[in-house]
């Protein structure tokens, strides 16, 4: 089996907070229209896809950037060419990742039409001031909206991901947020910590002493009411940010964190393929000419050794309900793990180790022990 | 030209002790010495003008940067005088001035019949230099009181003069006027040192008794040994004994210093000059002993030997572990150079393995910890300075406490600590708050004296831990930097001393254990635990802080349980970074150390004990890195 991931590397404008491999069109091609740069680039990762293994697929995802920028053909002519080489499974996932203010009905209903059957909105908060500060441009009210609207399209899985410990957002803000969320009646939250990354608008707005990141006592009573409300409203949390009704968990996502083999199309994409990882180079000029030359795109690799599997197993198992197989630790780990028990960070369930919501919120910590 | 061509001139071995002036230079940091110094060389042509450097005779880098000399050196220097036109052969030995080197001062100063007593008179005499001159006036030199920098537009010679007469007993006109950097009045200095300082006194037929006033390792040719030669005489190939040890060696060298070293045919009364044994280690060639013939010895030593005593210690660190065996090389080194150094391993559970560390002094300890640094390339982290105590058990029990983490348990009868006479000289517009200073210090006011019409000398006894902990930054600070400061042992004295422990999570923390006087262990306590509160990151459980005196908590602080160490995201292209991530946290982890449960980074460690001056070296570090 092999997963893939489209990256769509284009955004309307680049959001304030965001360190992605993402540009507006007009920074790439000067006069271009949208459907030119969309185009050429479609091309380019057809023409990656054919270095890709013809394992069957089970979950395709398009993130990005602003998928839901580029027209609905354009993406389809990837699920097509995916499906016609590799072949899907019958319940293959695929997933869109959308910005509510560029979907509409018609756009919506050609997605679905184009194979798309599992949507996710980047809604980020229902606070006009939260979204200011990290310079999102829709209206909260469009979530709705868009949400509605890919419901009435047949999208059978609905999805939003949220942002909290924005700078200014206050207990109650997230609180309402979430309430909003989840009144949506989706099946499926993804929630963020919010992460300033070095070089971004907001990172030196916070150097500047603009803006005041909360304190980290504040982020997790917010990790824990947003935990406890999706938990409340039938949605079980199944990895550390994210929360689903039963079977409606993001397959994608559980393929990364199960250590299964994974394509990554597009400028910068990481793939994981057996006991190598490799990504490609980043700038989407780069890409495209790389590839209209025939070359490959990868920009480096690494062979993992027994070590690093085992580690990199061990930091995403620790992060699901699924949890952490006592099998893959050592006794020196279970030793120093034996403390967070009686601490009340992590229960013994079956054969594994399952963090408790305060565990979840040192997992970082948790995961050094365990290397061990 | 009063000059002398070095052929020309009376050769080592064979002078007569009538021609010969051996003296020494009393400054303080800054008056001029070297400068001095460099101008009698030039005037007297042993160094030629166009290989003369600033500062010719401090070899040391470290000497050099920062203006000072800790090792002696002894230049011969040929001159005819141009009062009466004979030829004398003046030998200029040149000191430390530091209150750490006391000791090699009082040597030096056992080396000569007179002193040159050098003050900047745009500043005046300074009490490190004022100590020096009472040593010098103790040893029967005659003194010859120059007044430095009169170039200088700032300069007060009628004042300083008058300072000086009152000191030394003299008319101010008595007081010879020149400037090292001009080199007007030099010459003149050099004829007056011939006029008035005596030639030596000494048996040419006795069993050779030479002094020595300091010894330098070298790597090329071992120990060089700095002699004044008594009685008698000292000749190379002949076998001599080190008087204290009764070691013997073979002289492979005997010459004089002019400036470069030059073999001779042997030293006579009262010449000066080195040997050199082939020996690889300064401590088998002690200041202050005597040198004599091994065939035919001296019955009586000279007078003034001295074991060195350290007076401060530390424990000194590596930063990094692995460095451990490299520092242990670089001391064993630095104690061929240095015979008052000494040093033994230990063992802390903050710091991991170091040595405790004892020394002179402060400076001696800046200076020891510097050559360290930039001779073995190892970055250190010393613990706080303390002194040495004597601590009495009720059940008569006694222990020489060098290290607060062995300040025994149990009923203590009672703490001695030493206690020192200062003299400290300042404008008089001071006063006030240099007795303010010296009260908060445990000081005792022995007395007061105008030494010109606004400058005074005040003298107290201090405990030397006072001293050593931040006595002379705060006396530079309170006083615009105008006091100076010198200090001599007065022995010990019972204090009101208790060890406060700092405990984390009820674990004493040894590198922080510090012996204080009763009424500051309160504020030493509360200081430290709000700064390991700072640093120590948040754990999975609460973390009290306590500082104690024995069973008893006097401050408290708490590090709350950490509520957040994740990272929320992490898809496809997460995974690698966050991997490396951890790998290079599993190494970190490798470098905390474990207090109890506590899991401590060494950097909060070395952070809590750092000065200002070691946080900037260790930024400087990371951002090479």
């Amino acid at each position: 089996m092999l997963s893939f991931y489209v990256h769509i590397p284009y955004c309307i404008k680049r959001c304030g907070y965001c360190d992605f491999n993402t540009y507006t069109p007009s920074e790439l091609q000067d006069g271009a229209t949208l459907e030119i740069v969309s185009n050429d680039y479609i091309d380019a990762v057809l023409r990656e896809l054919e270095s890709a293994p013809k394992d069957q697929v089970p979950t395709i995802f398009f993130g990005g950037g602003t998928p839901s920028l580029l027209p609905a053909h354009d993406l389809g002519r990837v699920i097509k060419a995916i499906k016609a080489r590799n072949g899907l499974t019958a319940d293959c996932e695929i997933t869109l990742e959308a910005n509510p203010d560029s979907v509409t009905q018609e756009k919506l209903s050609a997605y679905l039409a184009a194979g798309f059957n599992r949507i996710s909105f980047g809604m980020q908060s229902a606070q006009p001031h939260v979204l200011a500060v990290l310079d999102r441009t829709h209206n909260p009210a469009n979530v709705k909206r868009a949400v509605d609207m890919a419901r009435a399209a047949g999208f059978q899985s609905i999805s939003v991901d949220l942002i909290y410990g924005t700078p200014g957002e206050s207990l109650e803000d997230w609180r309402s947020t979430v309430t909003e969320a989840l009144s949506l009646d989706i099946d499926h939250i993804s929630a963020y910590a919010l992460i300033v990354e070095t070089g971004t608008k907001l990172a030196a707005q916070i150097k500047r002493g603009d803006l005041t990141m909360p304190n980290d006592d504040l982020m997790a009573d917010m990790y824990l009411l947003v935990d406890q409300m999706c938990n409340d409203a039938g949605l079980n949390w199944y990895e550390l940010s994210n929360w689903a009704k039963p079977g409606k968990e993001c397959l994608h996502n559980i393929a990364y964190w199960k250590s299964a083999n994974w394509w990554g199309l597009g400028p910068g994409a990481h793939s994981h393929v057996d006991a190598k990882r490799f990504w490609n180079v980043k700038h989407p000029t780069a890409y495209k000419q790389k590839l209209f030359a025939g070359e490959s795109p990868i920009a480096d690799s690494e062979d993992l050794t027994a070590e690093q599997l085992r580690d990199e197993s061990i930091m995403l198992a620790i992060r699901m309900r699924t949890g952490l197989a006592l099998s893959l630790l050592t006794d020196a780990a279970k030793e120093n793990l034996e403390a967070y028990k009686s601490s009340g960070h992590l229960e013994i369930v079956g054969d594994a180790i399952q963090l408790t919501a305060q565990g979840r919120l040192i997992a970082d910590r948790l995961v050094r022990e365990a290397l061990a | 030209m009063p000059a002398i061509p070095i052929a020309k001139a009376p050769q080592p071995a064979a002078t007569n002790p009538a021609q010969i002036r051996n003296f020494c230079i009393i400054a303080h940091i800054d008056h001029g010495k070297s400068t001095l110094a460099d101008r009698m060389l030039g005037i007297t042509e042993v160094v030629e003008a166009r290989n003369m450097r600033a500062q010719y005779l401090d070899r040391m880098d470290i000497e050099r940067e920062r203006g000072i000399t800790i090792k002696s050196q002894a230049v011969r220097l040929p001159w005819r005088s141009g009062i009466d036109g004979q030829e004398y052969i003046l030998n200029m030995i040149d000191t430390p001035g530091h209150v750490d080197f006391t000791y090699e001062v009082s040597r030096s100063l056992a080396a000569c019949e007179g002193a040159v007593l050098l003050v900047d008179c745009a500043q005046g005499i300074e009490a490190q230099t004022l100590a020096n001159l009472y040593l010098a006036m103790e040893n029967n030199l005659t003194i010859i009181p120059v007044l430095n920098k009169i170039d200088l537009p700032n300069a007060q010679p009628d004042k300083f003069a008058a300072e000086l007469a009152r000191l030394i007993g003299c008319q101010p006109e008595d007081c010879l006027r020149v400037s090292g950097k001009t080199g007007d009045g030099v010459a003149e200095l050099l004829d007056q040192i011939v006029a008035q300082i005596p030639a030596p006194v000494g048996d040419a037929n006795a069993p050779a008794r030479a002094l020595i006033f300091d010894s330098v390792y070298d790597s090329y040719r071992g120990v060089v040994t700095y002699v004044r030669v008594i009685d008698g005489r000292i000749n190379p190939r002949e076998q001599i004994q080190m008087f204290s040890t009764g070691v013997r060696h073979e002289a492979l060298e005997v010459g004089v210093i002019s400036p470069e070293p030059l073999p001779s045919k042997g030293l006579g009364v009262g010449e000066v000059g080195y040997l050199i044994t082939g020996v690889k280690d300064v401590r088998q060639s002690r200041v202050g002993d005597t040198v004599t013939n091994y065939q035919n010895p001296t019955k009586t030593a000279l007078a003034g030997y001295k074991d060195p005593k350290p007076m401060v210690f530390s424990g000194l660190f590596p930063l990094d572990g692995a460095d451990f065996p490299l520092l242990r090389d670089a001391l064993d080194k630095l104690q061929l150079n240095d015979a008052a150094l000494v040093y033994e391993p230990e063992s802390s559970a903050a710091l991991g393995f170091g040595f405790r560390c004892g020394f002179l002094g402060l400076l001696h300890m800046e200076i020891v910890r510097e050559r360290l640094e930039r001779e073995s390339g190892i970055s250190l982290i010393s613990t706080a300075p303390n002194v040495v105590y004597r601590v009495m058990l009720e059940d008569g029990k006694e222990f020489i406490v060098t290290n607060p983490s062995e300040f025994p348990d149990g009923k203590i009868n009672y703490v001695k600590e030493p206690i020192v006479k200062s003299t400290i000289l300042a404008p008089s517009e001071y006063i006030g708050t240099i007795m303010e200073l010296c009260q908060e210090r445990r000081g005792t006011m022995l007395g007061m004296d105008y030494i010109s019409e606004d400058r005074v000398e005040i003298r107290y006894t201090l405990p030397l831990a006072e001293i050593v902990f931040d006595f002379f930054d705060q006396l530079k600070s309170r006083t615009k930097g105008y006091a100076s400061l010198d200090y001599e042992e007065l022995g010990d004295e019972e204090g009101n001393l208790v060890k406060v422990d700092i405990l984390l999570q009820g674990e004493a923390v040894d590198a922080f254990s510090a012996i204080v006087h009763r009424d500051k262990a309160y504020s030493y306590g509360v200081m430290m635990t709000g700064k390991l509160r700072e640093l120590i990151p948040r754990q999975q459980f609460e973390v009290p802080i306590q500082a104690a005196i024995g069973s008893r908590i006097i401050a408290r602080e708490s590090i709350r349980a950490i509520r957040k160490d994740v990272l929320a995201k992490c898809y496809g292209g997460d995974i690698s970074r966050k991997r490396k991530l951890l790998e290079k946290q599993k190494e970190g982890k490798k470098r905390m150390k474990m207090v109890g449960r506590v899991e401590v980074p060494q950097e909060a460690f070395v952070a809590a004990l750092a000065t200002d001056a070691d946080i900037e070296k260790i930024k400087a570090a990371r951002k090479q890195d």
